[in-house]
């Protein structure tokens, strides 16, 4: 029996959601690339689905999403798994790999601008479309090579970033610098993240409410590939524009969604981002009870 | 291969939340740790410099801030310091004499720069009103009540004197 990989993905995030029903309201910044230096609660999990709609010139467009699963360990270290896929229209859809990601928190308090190192282990395939960071001389036309023979390719790749984050009257400004190396004989590439956002309002409202302007950040952020060890810079390289909004509900959920606009003729010339998450509070507690037993 | 990753992953990420968090592996030892924890949350009220100690909550006269403050005590703060701040499994209450005999601007840096080796985030993702909404719930709390011989949460409990207790959600 077929069933499609898009479904399973998001049935995961799904059954995770409904089998953990103790959450807590999130306050989670709108970023789909660019990362601000707040980490997870310590002992929470949350449960995350993005999907991206991007065109493709000379080809099909596509449909690339993942499955995260955020945990916060310590009060300065957060760990991530990611479950990545696509549909690729007129062609196939693929589960394409998963990644590993740990962001530490170094400093044990707030500065004017607070670094944050972020280490990623990917183990991908070649028809991997979910864009989520611009890195190397990576271009639109790298997304023609049909499923089947994209797939055959398998990339095992360590990512890491510098991320370095302020807080200012109420904005958060972002600004990451990545540098990625395929752990075959290839280069280090590089790329960059910014961002941009604020709520809509900065005191809370005295009453509860779903639609308070607090619940919503708004933001822009712009992401991109630098080339790689030998050809440093920007050419042939792609680049991308996305204002973003998030709308963090009471009930511990959030949206966010993200029209993303290609700067120059190598990259994808819209993509649309969607996503939604969970957060479910004491997550390793009530896991840790199972192990431990009820005193 | 590839199932012996995703396998691989799946591992590590049930033993990192097999294993309880720094903060709840300290609480679950000795009593002694437990009083040595708290004590130096409650210290790191001390370490404020000067300059935030003096800081004036400027919603100190604001009619909603406490109401605000505390719709945000329960959506952020409930789950590690309990649902009527007298203390939870992760964090120590805050209706101690040490919260409540603070400088509102010891208790917002605090909250600005968490007790990071210790549990507690940093909430300076909060803007900075809500923040001092939260400072102006807390320090309407007063001195905490006597405990009750139930649960902490029982309904038998009387609300607090000044900042009453809307029930969770």
């Amino acid at each position: 029996m077929f069933i499609p990989k898009g479904l399973i993905l998001v049935s995961v995030f799904l059954l995770a959601t409904i089998c953990f029903p103790c959450t807590t309201s999130a306050q989670e910044n709108p970023y789909f690339v660019a990362y601000d230096h707040y980490l997870e609660e310590p002992g929470n999990l949350e449960i995350e689905y993005f999907s991206t709609f991007g065109t493709q010139r000379d080809g099909n467009d596509f449909h690339s999403f993942w499955t995260e699963f955020e945990y916060g360990v310590t009060a300065w270290w957060t760990t991530e798994l990611y479950l990545d896929g696509q549909t690729t229209f007129g062609d196939s859809t693929i589960f394409t790999g998963i990644r590993w990601e740990n962001r530490f928190r170094p400093l044990k308090r707030e500065h004017f601008i607070n670094p944050m190192l972020y280490v990623e282990y990917e183990h991908k395939s070649g028809a991997d479309k979910i864009l989520k960071e611009g890195e190397g001389h990576d271009v639109e036309a790298d997304f023609l090579t049909p499923n089947a023979r994209a797939r055959r390719d398998i990339i095992n790749e360590m990512e890491l970033k510098l991320i370095l984050s302020s807080t200012f009257k109420g904005w958060n400004f972002t600004e990451n610098t990545l540098a990625a190396k395929d752990l075959s004989n290839s280069p280090w590439e590089f790329g960059y993240a910014l961002g941009a956002s604020r709520p809509l309002a900065l005191k809370a409202s005295a009453k509860r409410c779903t639609l308070c302007p607090q619940n919503f950040v708004a933001g822009v952020e712009m992401y991109g590939g630098l080339g790689d060890r030998y050809h440093f810079g920007l050419r042939d390289t792609s680049h991308y524009l996305a204002p973003v909004l998030g709308w963090n509900l009471p009930s511990g959920w959030t949206l966010r969604i993200s029209p993303g606009f290609g700067l120059n003729d190598n990259s994808h010339q819209f993509l649309l981002r969607w996503g939604v998450s969970r957060e479910i509070s004491s997550f390793g507690s009530m896991v840790g009870r199972l192990f431990r037993g009820r005193p | 291969m590839k199932i012996r990753a995703v396998g691989l992953c799946l591992a590590t990420l049930l033993i990192c939340t097999c294993f309880p968090s720094a903060r709840e592996a300290q609480q679950t030892g000795s009593s002694t740790s437990k009083q040595k924890a708290k004590e130096s949350v409650y210290s790191e009220i001390g370490k404020a410099p000067e300059k935030a100690r003096a800081q004036h909550n400027p919603l100190e006269k604001d009619p909603d801030a406490v109401a605000a403050g505390q719709i945000l005590f329960e959506q952020r703060c409930a789950e590690c310091h309990g649902d009527r701040a007298e203390g939870g499994k992760k964090g120590p209450s805050l209706r101690a004499a040490e919260i409540q005999t603070a400088e509102p601007g010891a208790i917002f840096w605090v909250l600005t720069n968490g007790v990071v080796r210790k549990g507690m985030p940093v909430w300076s993702k909060l803007p900075e009103p809500q923040r001092w909404q939260l400072v102006s719930f807390i320090q309407s709390l007063g001195a905490a009540p006597p405990k009750p011989e139930t649960s902490p949460t029982s309904s038998a409990q009387p609300p607090a004197a000044k900042g009453a207790f809307l029930p969770r959600r």
